[in-house]
């Protein structure tokens, strides 16, 4: 008896340093449906810490913009929760788009490269900045420092690569 | 000797129309007014452009240079001047634009220079290279770029080398056509592709309603001595001619999920490829024109050798379309897909050019729910349950459809074929397919995102660290000056008191805050305002003239004058 307790105990001893959970994974899994804009709408600075408030039970579900009416859906599937249409207070949601610098109009001051929270401008002092369009995820935190507003919004087209087939429309025929 | 042939599961045997576009021989098709010539035409990375407007192109040339991995060149198929390096309408069903090159036609039609390559005395490598400079794609209808699939695989040799001249979809007989009237140098492509790949065997199959290009194939085969290639009837069933479903019947090996057919010593190409490879190391001819299956609604259906880059319009009105036509589509009715115009460019990819018309192709009947009679699963070629991945199509519950193995379908359309409710059941699978992708799309640049804002904040704080801990050793530098030279003046002025070893905190933060001022001081006093010193003579007496009109201003103002 005591033989088995000792092995048994071991056992778990060993799981326990061998299959250890790193963090919180409810907050990877929250953070994993986030979109990653980290436009900070929420009101937390950046997904994750949107993540880990939603986990700790302090945010609502409803308060991700950029996540849209799906992530809300997907958020409610995950924690339960009741879905909730997204609150308006923290934005609307707005099509998929990209900052872009009005090259004449940039004086090089640096600013936006501050506020870009994924480091997709790429310039230095006094030197024309660019957007790295690929990484650009839309947060729109750039045009608020801008002192000259030469950045603006515009949304991504579609693409032959990025075009979707339609959802199968069936056809009512008036009686 | 008769071959034992396997069979796959399900197919379907539509009308098959091609009689009818099979009648005349291969016509070519006078030069249009206007070649627009997309870029991007096979599978992989967007050719970059190598043109610009006003420049003069020969024959051949190329305006499009392979970018990437997996990407193929695109040459000018005729020569003439470049009007526009712009957007243009791409035959694709979105109707979206895709950057082309659009060429005015000299009427010289004159070549560039070609360089031949003599694929035995060439090592593989460079000979891969030299089929993607010369824009060699699948023309079965994939356009996979073909030097990625001319690589023997892990065991340097192929068991079978298996050419695609089925031709299972209905109207269109380009392959046959091919087979008939090109047989001998389709067969030395063949002999090149199976060179390079090491293949101990060919095998090619043809669909046995084409019995003139088996007995054509069979002909070059005896006339040319070589062993070991063989044309071999395949019973007339689409879809015969998918790569997956020929390598079953001619091979009975059946590729599983996730598997390529190399793992198991078969490759598949299509009669047409082998065609274009020949051209190119025989004659350096890069792809520039294919043969197009112009039917349907149509008075005279025929195959054309098409360049590359004629609007379909101008081909079409050689075969004379009926006054009723409404609509082009690409390919054939089972995977075709409708044109978003009339005049959009012949590619590498069209095979054939439907031409429709409401009552050639009237609408589909109102599509009914699903009775999940199993009529689809019977049908499928790839062993799949459409009915199963309709419903969760249909619903939207993409990560399910995936596990039904959604991406095994390859479209071939015999499930919306034979459904009695006549759901069409492709176009939700299409749907869900390129939804689960640009959810990846989507899920991969927000895996980017988090990446690079977690280095961000990671960076900035280590910024911040680096900033402290260089202020900190700063500090501690001062302090140390401040320390010793403090302990040294009361020392020197007092006399009286020991120098202290170490301040205690309250003085030296007083020491340090005294030196700060102190060296505040000085350096006040070193800025004094510098335009006024090392002046010249002139500039001295002007500033002494300024300043004694400013003394004589305030007496002039109180009216007293002075001198």
């Amino acid at each position: 008896m005591t033989g088995i307790a000792l092995v048994l105990g071991a056992v778990l001893g060993f799981a326990s340093i061998k299959f250890k959970v790193e963090g919180d994974p409810l907050v990877e899994k929250i953070d994993a449906i986030l979109p990653q804009t980290q436009c900070g709408q929420c009101g937390f600075p950046g997904c994750r810490p949107y993540a880990t408030a939603i986990a700790d039970g302090e945010a609502e579900i409803n308060q991700c913009p950029p996540g849209g009416e799906e992530g809300i859906r997907k958020l409610a599937d995950l924690l339960g929760r009741e879905f909730k249409p997204l609150s308006e207070e923290h934005g609307v949601e707005k099509p998929k788009s990209v900052a872009v610098i009005d090259e004449a109009t940039c004086i090089g001051c640096t600013l936006c490269i501050q506020a870009c929270p994924v480091d997709a401008i790429v310039g230095a002092a006094k030197q024309l900045h660019t957007i790295v369009a690929a990484e650009c995820t839309g947060c729109e935190l750039c045009l608020a420092p801008c002192p000259v507003d030469c950045i603006t919004m515009e949304a991504i087209t579609e693409t032959v690569d990025t075009w979707k087939w339609r959802y199968p429309v069936v056809e009512i025929k008036a009686a | 000797m008769l071959r034992k042939l396997f069979k796959f599961h399900g197919g379907v045997k539509p009308q098959t129309n091609k009689t009818q576009s099979t009648t005349e021989p291969i016509a070519s098709v006078p030069l249009p007014d206007r070649l627009v010539i997309p870029l991007h035409q096979a599978v992989g990375g967007h050719p970059r452009p190598l043109v610009q407007p006003g420049d003069h192109v020969l024959k051949g040339q190329r305006i499009g240079g392979a970018d990437g991995n997996l990407s193929s060149a695109v040459h000018a198929s005729t020569s003439g001047i470049v009007r526009d390096v712009a957007q243009a309408v791409m035959p694709h069903t979105s109707g979206l634009t895709t950057l082309s090159v659009i060429i005015e036609p000299d009427g010289e039609d004159r070549w560039c220079e070609l360089e031949k390559v003599n694929y035995r005395s060439t090592p593989p490598d460079e000979l891969r290279d030299f089929l993607r400079d010369a824009g060699v794609v699948g023309l079965g209808g994939a356009v996979f770029p073909s030097y990625a699939k001319l690589k023997p695989g892990k065991e340097g040799k192929l068991k079978t080398l298996v050419i695609n001249g089925a031709e299972c979809e209905p109207f269109i007989t380009c392959d046959d056509m091919l087979m008939r009237e090109r047989a001998s140098d389709m067969l030395k492509g063949i002999v090149a592709m199976r060179y390079m790949l090491q293949a101990e065997e060919v095998l090619i199959g043809i669909e046995d309603n084409k019995p003139e290009a088996v007995a054509s194939v069979q002909a070059a085969i005896k006339a040319s001595g070589e062993t070991g290639i063989e044309a071999v009837a395949i019973p007339t069933r689409y879809p015969a001619g998918g790569a997956k479903q020929l390598i079953r019947v001619l091979t009975g090996i059946e590729v599983p999920h996730g598997r390529r057919s190399t793992d198991f010593g078969v490759q598949c190409f299509n009669v047409g490829t082998a065609f274009s490879i020949f051209e190119a190391l025989e004659h350096g001819r890069p792809l520039i024109s294919r043969l197009v299956t112009v039917a349907g609604n149509v008075t005279a259906p025929r195959n054309y050798d098409v360049l590359i880059g004629t609007p379909m319009d101008h081909l079409v009105r050689l075969a004379g379309p009926r006054p009723d036509t409404d609509r082009y589509i690409m390919g054939g009715p089972m995977m075709g897909v409708r044109m978003p115009g009339f005049d959009v460019p012949v590619v590498k990819a069209t095979n054939c050019v439907l031409v429709g018309s409401a009552t050639m192709f009237p609408a589909p009947p109102p599509e009914m729910p699903c009775i999940r009679c199993g009529e689809c699963a019977k049908a499928c070629p790839a062993d799949l349950a459409p009915f199963e991945m309709y419903w969760f199509s249909r619903s939207k519950n993409f990560g399910k459809a995936q596990e039904y193995h959604l991406f095994d379908c390859i479209e071939c359309g015999c499930c919306s074929f034979v459904c009695p409710s006549h759901i069409p059941l492709v176009d939700y699978f299409r749907f869900s397919k390129s939804e689960i992708w640009s959810r990846e799309r989507e899920k991969e640049s927000a895996d980017g995102a988090r990446d690079r804002f977690e280095f961000k904040n990671f960076r900035q704080e280590r910024e911040k660290q680096e900033k402290a801990e260089k202020l900190a050793a700063k500090a501690a530098a001062t302090r140390e000056k401040v320390a010793t030279e403090g302990a040294a003046t009361p020392a020197a002025a007092d006399g009286e008191a020991a120098p202290k070893p170490k301040p205690s905190g309250d003085d030296a933060k007083r020491a340090l805050i005294e030196a700060a001022m102190e060296k505040a001081r000085q350096q006040k006093a070193q800025v004094a305002p510098k335009n006024t010193d090392h002046l010249a003579p002139d500039v001295e007496a002007d500033i002494a003239a300024i300043d004694a009109r400013r003394n004589a201003a305030p007496a002039r103002a109180a009216d007293t004058p002075d001198a």
